[in-house]
């Protein structure tokens, strides 16, 4: 299987990953900053900002582009209860 | 109009003159003793939902409660028409402020219904109706009514994802929802002229402004630029009196504590513990003693046992991280770790760094699910909490002190960058 990796740069914390993980599978588990509310696209409490891998990531689905514009989110952010890793380096943090 | 004449027209179902184009026409609920579950009330509250006249038409700010829909019509139809009305705004969508809507919608069908953009997805859900027209908007978005007109201000979280404020420019009136109210129900209506309410304003923003303190924040940034001549809330007594006083007192309310008796760059722990033989106390002194050898970590240990779970709140709104220990007594934490973490629920602790620990007999479930709160209170949980079984060993209490170490640097974000392997958390986890 692809392999990739993540990293949480406010805690310096790399994982090697299958391709096809959520974010949100290994965020919690590592400790990382980013924080859930709804755990399914709605609310906008997972916002991260991807500092790295942009393009290693899914496409954000038409509903998490909304939850995102309505957060006033950066171009660079996404949700890390939706977004899925494709494979290749990626470097998150909270937004 | 004396406070005597205000209390006999509310009586009677008229309108409240707060300046020739503006009206409070809501309704009192003097016999409510427990709102939204959470918050009690000693006298009742008020629905507050105003009228503002333009030459070009009339706006509706917020309705009331359902059941007193009568009373909120009553009052409309002596100031206006129902085909005057080109606007309704509602600042917050909660049933308390749109109870009347949908009548009002079918009553006034060419109003235009106004609200912030992040209402959208909560509308249907609340009213129930299928293709409802509105209008989504934004700080900066506004309202031509002629000779009036009305600005919005994007105050989010205050305290529902939808919550707004709305500015009457020409009269320095800010309409404001939920922000600067309170449950207290008073018939002379205005702050001038009613019983002391600082009671009830202090509680209000407890309970359901400070877990938003951030966006307590940025509204107010928002709003103290404003000349104001009145703040018009959705509950309890119209600021019209010193209105400015009760935005310091937010600002007040919502500025860090304890910020100054804390050095630059020092990070503060708390440690909480709770220990019947004295094996989990063990465990917390030395997991504190380790903790505070850590350059820039200020430490505290307290015993849960010696506390008001209420008092520690204060503390805890400010520190940077939280450690709990308990024993497992009948295969869960003690309920003093539950009501402290209970307690988090009116503060903001997102993002701050979590962990647990504890002595157990022989099944030892407390940690985990100490750890599993903290992550759905939104701290973050990078390190497995120690748990020993009963008596700690010299052993264990240098574990302790090792997990004392790593907590410390964690909070200093002095800890080696590491590269694991996703398998590694999912079997470390069990
Ligand atoms: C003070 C207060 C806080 C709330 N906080 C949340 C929240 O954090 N997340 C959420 O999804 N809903 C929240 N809600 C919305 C309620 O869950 C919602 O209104 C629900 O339909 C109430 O159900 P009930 O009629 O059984 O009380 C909150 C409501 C109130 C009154
Ligand atoms: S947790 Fe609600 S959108 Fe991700
Ligand atoms: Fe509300
Ligand atoms: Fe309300």
């Amino acid at each position: 299987m692809a392999k990739a990796t993540v990293t949480f740069a406010d805690i310096g914390v790399t994982v090697t990953v299958p391709a096809g993980t959520r974010i949100i599978e290994i965020s919690e588990k590592v400790g990382a900053g980013i924080t859930y509310g709804c755990r399914e696209g709605d609310c906008g409490t997972c916002i991260m900002k991807v500092v790295e891998g942009w393009d290693n990531l899914t496409e954000p689905s038409v509903l998490e582009g909304k939850v995102l514009r309505d957060n006033y989110a950066g171009k660079h952010h996404r949700l890390a209860c939706q977004a899925q890793v494709l494979g290749g380096d990626i470097a998150v943090k909270p937004a | 109009m004396s406070p005597k004449a205000v209390e006999h027209a509310i009586a009677d179902r008229r309108p409240i003159e707060i300046s020739p184009r503006v009206h409070w026409i809501g309704a009192l609920d003097p016999d409510i003793r427990t709102f939204d579950v959470i918050l009690k009330t000693a006298n009742g509250t008020s629905y507050n939902a105003y009228v503002v006249r333009g030459s070009e038409g009339v706006a509706i700010v917020d309705t009331v409660k359902e059941e007193f829909a009568d009373d909120f019509f009553a009052r409309l139809e002596a100031v206006a028409a129902y085909d005057e009305i080109r606007a309704i705004v509602i600042n917050h969508l909660e049933p308390d402020h749109t109870g009347a809507l949908p009548e009002l919608m079918q009553r006034a069908p060419q109003a235009r219904l106004y609200i912030s953009f992040q209402a959208q997805l909560m509308l249907k859900a609340l009213l129930k109706r299928e293709n409802l027209e509105f209008t989504p908007v934004d700080t900066g978005d506004r309202i031509d009514l002629g000779d009036r007109s009305l600005e919005f201000l994007h105050t989010p979280y205050l305290h529902w994802p939808d919550t707004q404020c709305t500015y009457l420019r020409e009269e320095e009136i800010l309409f404001s929802g939920d922000v600067f109210g309170c449950h207290f129900c008073d018939p002379r209506l205005f702050n001038d002229t009613c019983g002391d309410f600082r009671f009830s304003f202090e509680y209000y923003y407890a309970h359901i402004m400070r877990p938003f303190r951030e966006y307590v924040l940025r509204a107010l940034a928002l709003i103290e630029p404003l000349p104001l001549q009145v703040i018009a809330p959705a509950h309890g007594p119209i600021l019209r009196d010193r209105p400015t006083a009760y935005v310091g007192r937010y600002r007040e309310l919502a500025a860090p504590r304890l910020k100054r008796e804390i050095f630059p760059g020092e990070k503060t722990l708390l440690i909480f513990y709770i220990s019947s033989y004295g094996n989990t106390a063990r465990m917390a002194e030395a997991i504190y003693a380790a903790a505070q050898e850590i350059e820039g970590v200020r430490a505290s240990l307290y015993d849960l046992t010696g506390g008001e779970t209420n008092s520690f709140a204060d503390l805890l709104e400010e520190a940077d991280g939280l450690v709990l220990g308990s024993p497992t007594i009948n295969g869960d934490a003690v309920k003093p770790i539950w009501d402290l973490l209970s307690s988090l629920t009116v503060i903001d602790m997102k993002g701050k760094l979590g962990a647990a620990f504890g002595s157990f007999g022989w099944s030892g479930e407390a940690v985990r699910m100490i750890e599993d709160r903290l992550r759905g209170l939104k701290l973050r949980v990078p390190l497995q909490g120690v748990r020993v079984k009963l008596i700690p060993t010299p052993e264990e209490i240098e574990e302790c002190r090792q997990f004392g170490r790593a907590l410390g640097e964690e909070l200093m974000g002095r800890r080696a960058n590491r590269v694991i392997d996703m398998s590694e958390l999912l079997s470390s986890n069990a």
